[in-house]
C-alpha cells in the first residue's frame, strides 16, 4: 500500500481449521502477500501470521499432533508478530480459564483470557467498539468469544466494550509484536486491524533487516 | 420480513441473533469435523478428538433406521448432560418443521438447530420459519434449489444430506456434486437467463443472483451422510465441502476415539494423501453399513424435505 518498490509482506494464516479463507482476504486488501500455513516449514517462511477464529480446542490439539506448537511457541519468543482472533487470541494467551483440561497455547501474551466468557451462541452479539490507533468506530462481531480478564504491565488496552452488560470487558489487546481481539475483524469486510497489524510486520521485517 | 442476501449489516449498539453472529459461527466451524453423540462419555470423547462441536441425539441414525418408529427431539435431560459436559459448541436436531421444538433446543442454549431429515418430519408442507429465532439453524439439501429455499427461510449454514446411518458416502458425493455444478452453471449464464434460472430452482431471484456473482453460497456449506472413514471426509472436502459432519461413523465403529482423532486429522490435511493414509491405518472395524441402493424408497432419509 505504501509508495515505493518494497517488497510487500509476507503474512501467513494458520490453517488447521477456522475461518481461514476471511483473513487471508483481509491480509491481501491491506497490501500483504497471505499464504495458508499448516507445516513447519511453511510457518518459517512468513514475515508474520495470523491465528483465525475457530474452535481453540480443536486448534491446539492439530498444533501439537501436526508438530507446530513448539515452533509457533519459538517464533512468537523471537518476535515474529502474531495477530489472533477470538480463538487466536485464545491461543496467544499465556493463562487461560474454562479451556478443557490439558488445553495448550502457544502465549507470549502476558494476559488470562477466558473462553467463552460472553456466553452460548444465543449471546453471541455485533457491536460498535472504539479502537486505539482507529479514527472511526469498529464495527465487531463478537461469536462464543472470549475476553481478557486480567492483563500484565506491559500489555496495552486496544479496546474494551462500551456498553451493555459486558460493558468496559477487554476485547483487544497488543504486547510489542502480538496483537489479539475477541471479536472477528476478518468478516466484516473492514480492514483496518489488519491494516494495523500489517504495519507491524513491516516495521518488524525493517528493524529485522537493520539488526541482520 | 428480513434481508436474506446481506451478511454484514452493521447494527448500531449491540445485537444479538444478527445474520452476522448466526452466519459467523458457521464460519468459526469450517475446517472441522461435528459428530454426533448420544451420551456425555461421548461428547468428552469428541471434544478429546479435536471436534469443533458436537450434536447431542438420543439415537444415531444407524440406529433410527433399525429400530424404526417416530424419531424426535432428544429429551432434554440428555441434551442438558451434554452442554454441561463439553465447552464446544453444542448443536440439536429438530424435526422438519417443527418450530416448537426448535423453541425448546433454543431455551436450553443449544447453539445450532439442525431442522433434519433423520427426525421424522412433523410438516409436510412447511419447514420452520428459522427468521423467528436468535439461534442459528442447519439444514440439509440435496441440490441448489433446496439449499437456496432454505436460506430463504433463514437456514445460516447447509450440508449435504447423503444418506445418514448407512456408512455409504454415494448420496453425499451426489449432493455435493449436484450443488456445485449447479451453482457453476448459473456463473455460466448471462444476467437476463438469471431470472429463468431462478425460477426453475424456485428460489428467490436476490440469492440466485448472488451465488452467481459470488460463485458460491452465501452461507457455509458441510458435507453429511454417510461418511465413515478419513478418506471419506478427505474426499468430501475435496468436492468442495468446507466441514464435515459424521453422525454414526464414529460410535458405530470399533474404536471410536481414534477413528474421531483421524478423521478430524484428515478433514485438516484433506489435500495430503501421505496424511491421510497415516492416519487411516489400524483404525479397527468401520461401522458396517448398508448400501443405499438396498434402503427400500420409503426409508431413504435424504426425500424427506424438499
Amino acid at each position: 500500500m505504501t509508495a515505493g518498490a518494497e517488497q510487500p509482506v509476507r503474512i501467513g494464516v494458520l490453517a488447521l481449521q477456522g475461518d481461514v479463507r476471511e483473513h487471508l482476504a483481509m491480509l491481501r486488501e491491506a497490501g500483504a502477500e497471505a499464504v495458508a500455513v499448516r507445516r513447519p516449514q511453511e510457518l518459517a517462511q512468513v514475515d508474520g501470521l495470523v491465528i483465525p477464529g475457530g474452535e481453540s480446542t480443536t486448534i491446539s490439539k492439530l498444533a501439537r499432533t501436526f508438530d507446530l506448537l513448539d515452533p509457533l511457541r519459538a517464533a512468537a519468543k523471537e518476535g515474529v508478530p502474531m495477530f489472533g482472533t477470538c480463538a487466536g487470541m485464545i491461543m496467544l494467551a499465556d493463562r487461560i480459564e474454562d479451556g478443557i483440561p490439558g488445553q495448550e497455547t502457544i502465549g507470549g501474551l502476558d494476559v488470562v483470557v477466558r473462553r467463552n466468557a460472553f456466553g452460548r451462541q444465543v449471546d453471541s452479539f455485533e457491536a460498535d467498539l472504539r479502537l486505539a490507533d482507529l479514527e472511526r468506530p469498529f464495527h465487531a462481531l463478537f461469536i462464543r468469544a472470549p475476553w481478557v480478564e486480567a492483563v500484565g504491565t506491559d500489555v496495552e488496552v486496544v479496546a474494551t466494550v462500551s456498553s451493555g452488560p459486558a460493558e468496559g470487558r477487554i476485547v483487544a489487546v497488543r504486547q510489542g509484536h502480538l496483537l489479539a481481539t475477541s471479536f472477528h475483524p476478518e468478516v466484516t469486510g473492514d480492514s483496518r486491524v489488519h491494516a494495523l497489524f500489517v504495519e507491524i510486520v513491516r516495521q518488524a521485517r525493517a528493524a529485522g533487516e537493520h539488526a541482520g | 420480513m428480513t434481508d436474506t442476501t446481506n451478511t454484514s449489516t452493521p447494527t448500531p449498539g449491540t445485537a444479538t441473533g444478527t445474520d452476522g453472529v448466526k452466519r459467523g459461527m458457521a464460519e468459526m466451524l469450517k475446517g472441522g469435523v461435528i459428530m454426533d453423540v448420544v451420551t456425555p462419555e461421548q461428547a468428552k470423547i469428541a471434544e478429546d478428538a479435536g471436534a469443533v462441536a458436537v450434536m447431542a441425539l438420543e439415537r444415531v441414525p444407524a440406529d433410527i433406521r433399525a429400530q424404526g418408529g417416530v424419531s424426535r427431539m432428544s429429551d432434554p435431560d440428555m441434551i442438558d448432560g451434554i452442554i454441561e459436559a463439553v465447552s464446544i459448541p453444542v448443536m440439536a436436531k429438530a424435526r422438519i418443521g417443527h418450530f416448537a421444538e426448535a423453541q425448546v433446543l433454543q431455551s436450553l442454549g443449544v447453539d445450532y438447530i439442525d431442522e433434519s431429515e433423520v427426525l421424522t418430519p412433523a410438516d409436510y408442507a412447511n419447514h420452520i420459519d428459522k427468521w423467528q429465532f436468535t439461534v442459528p439453524f442447519v439444514c440439509g439439501a440435496t441440490n441448489l434449489g433446496e439449499a437456496l429455499r432454505r436460506i430463504t427461510e433463514g437456514a445460516a449454514m447447509i450440508r449435504s444430506k447423503g444418506e445418514a446411518g448407512t456408512g455409504d458416502v454415494s448420496n453425499a458425493v451426489t449432493h455435493m456434486r449436484t450443488i456445485r455444478a449447479e451453482i457453476r452453471r448459473l456463473q455460466g449464464l448471462e444476467a437476463d437467463e438469471l431470472y429463468v434460472a431462478a425460477k426453475e430452482l424456485q428460489a428467490p431471484y436476490s440469492l440466485v443472483k448472488e451465488v452467481a456473482e459470488r460463485g458460491k453460497l452465501p452461507v457455509v456449506l458441510f458435507t453429511a451422510g454417510g461418511i465413515a472413514t478419513p478418506a471419506d471426509a478427505a474426499m468430501m472436502m475435496q468436492l468442495g465441502a468446507e466441514g464435515v459432519f459424521v453422525g454414526s461413523g464414529i460410535f458405530k465403529s470399533g474404536n471410536p476415539a481414534q477413528r474421531a482423532e483421524a478423521i478430524v486429522k484428515a478433514t485438516t490435511f484433506y489435500d495430503d494423501p501421505d496424511v491421510v493414509a497415516k492416519v487411516s491405518r489400524g483404525l479397527g472395524e468401520a461401522m458396517v453399513g448398508i448400501n443405499v441402493e438396498d434402503v427400500p424408497q420409503p426409508h431413504r432419509l435424504a426425500e424427506r424435505g424438499w
